[in-house]
């Protein structure tokens, strides 16, 4: 009932985790829209904290009510950064704009 | 006496197999890293709340580097792949490959630690990086840096003790294939660790 994954399955794990942070370096590089990059290294990232979960920690293997739990979290930190949302709209105003009035003055 | 022994069965089997196929320390662990992950959850959307609502962030790729802390990701995922090697190895009861897997993991969180001491060392007194102030910009680019690489880095001294102990266990021979559920549980530990600083790397250095 052990369960023996094949060590070659993780090898190949390893080298999609590798290409994907050397992707996520090219990604990050050069100067482009701030939005289009965060979209893209955040979706690359939970590509690779799926890979983590889902073969080195086995989640893929385990009951579907476990992988549930595990996602949970996500959930509510997407949530949280709603909840957030309407705060930092507030702030970012308050910060901004009073930044674009005084160009230049030292912070 | 086969009755009792029976019942005892009976009693047992109802408490096995919570929601994971072997064990309760399993799910214990799973129950731990998911509200560790939520202080994780909860430090990174500060984090991006904070960034958001600043003027004058600095950009980390100019003040933090990038390839330091591109080779500490690369180590992390290198020693994770040595710890689910070092497990299958128990489970084979190869127990020289277990004590050289689970060394290398160790070693790779060693390294891991090394490598960030020498990077808050030149950012803190070579690039003038506080704690509640900096040349770059923004504090708060400074104080959310410390924490949440701090609170990372504590983990990984955390999970390097853990790891040592079940080193020591293993080679005192306390596990084998039958009986391999902590070192599997200690593993769970070691990747949530090394999935954080994925999402740390992502979040605190490249974006």
């Amino acid at each position: 009932m052990a369960e023996h994954h094949s060590e070659s399955l993780y090898m190949t794990i390893f080298y999609y985790l590798l290409a994907l942070t050397i992707l996520e370096i090219v990604v990050a590089l050069p100067t482009y829209a701030p939005w289009l990059k965060a979209a893209l290294l955040i979706a690359m990232a939970l590509g690779k904290a799926a890979l983590v979960a889902m073969f080195f920690m086995h989640l893929r293997f385990e009951r579907l009510t476990l992988g549930v739990i595990a996602f949970t979290p996500l959930v509510i930190c997407v949530f949280l950064v709603f909840m957030l949302a309407p705060d930092l709209g507030a702030v970012a105003h308050k910060t901004t704009v009073p930044a674009k009035q005084t160009t230049g003055a030292k912070h | 006496m086969s009755e009792a022994a029976a019942m005892h069965a009976g009693h047992a089997e109802s408490y096995e197999s919570p929601l994971t196929p072997e064990s309760w320390g399993k799910l214990g662990m799973w129950v731990f890293l998911v509200g560790d992950a939520m202080s994780f959850g909860t430090l990174l959307a500060g984090y991006g709340g904070i960034r958001y609502g600043s003027a004058d962030w600095p950009k980390p790729y100019d003040v933090l580097g990038i390839w330091l802390t591109a080779a500490m990701t690369l180590l992390l995922i290198v020693s994770s792949v040595w710890m689910v090697k070092g497990l299958a190895a128990i489970q084979r009861n190869d127990f020289a490959a277990f004590r050289k897997f689970i060394g290398l993991t160790i070693l790779g969180g060693v390294v891991f630690l090394g490598c960030q001491a020498y990077e808050w060392n030149k950012l803190i007194f070579h690039e003038g990086l506080g704690f509640t102030g900096n040349p770059y910009g923004a504090s708060l680019f400074g104080t959310t840096f410390f924490i949440i690489t701090g609170f990372h880095g504590m983990h990984v001294t955390g999970g390097v003790i853990y790891l040592l102990c079940i080193l020591l266990r293993g080679m005192s021979g306390a596990y084998s294939a039958t009986n391999y559920s902590p070192v599997e549980i200690a593993g769970l530990y070691w990747h949530f660790v090394d999935l954080v600083w994925i999402m740390v790397f992502t979040f605190v250095y490249l974006i």
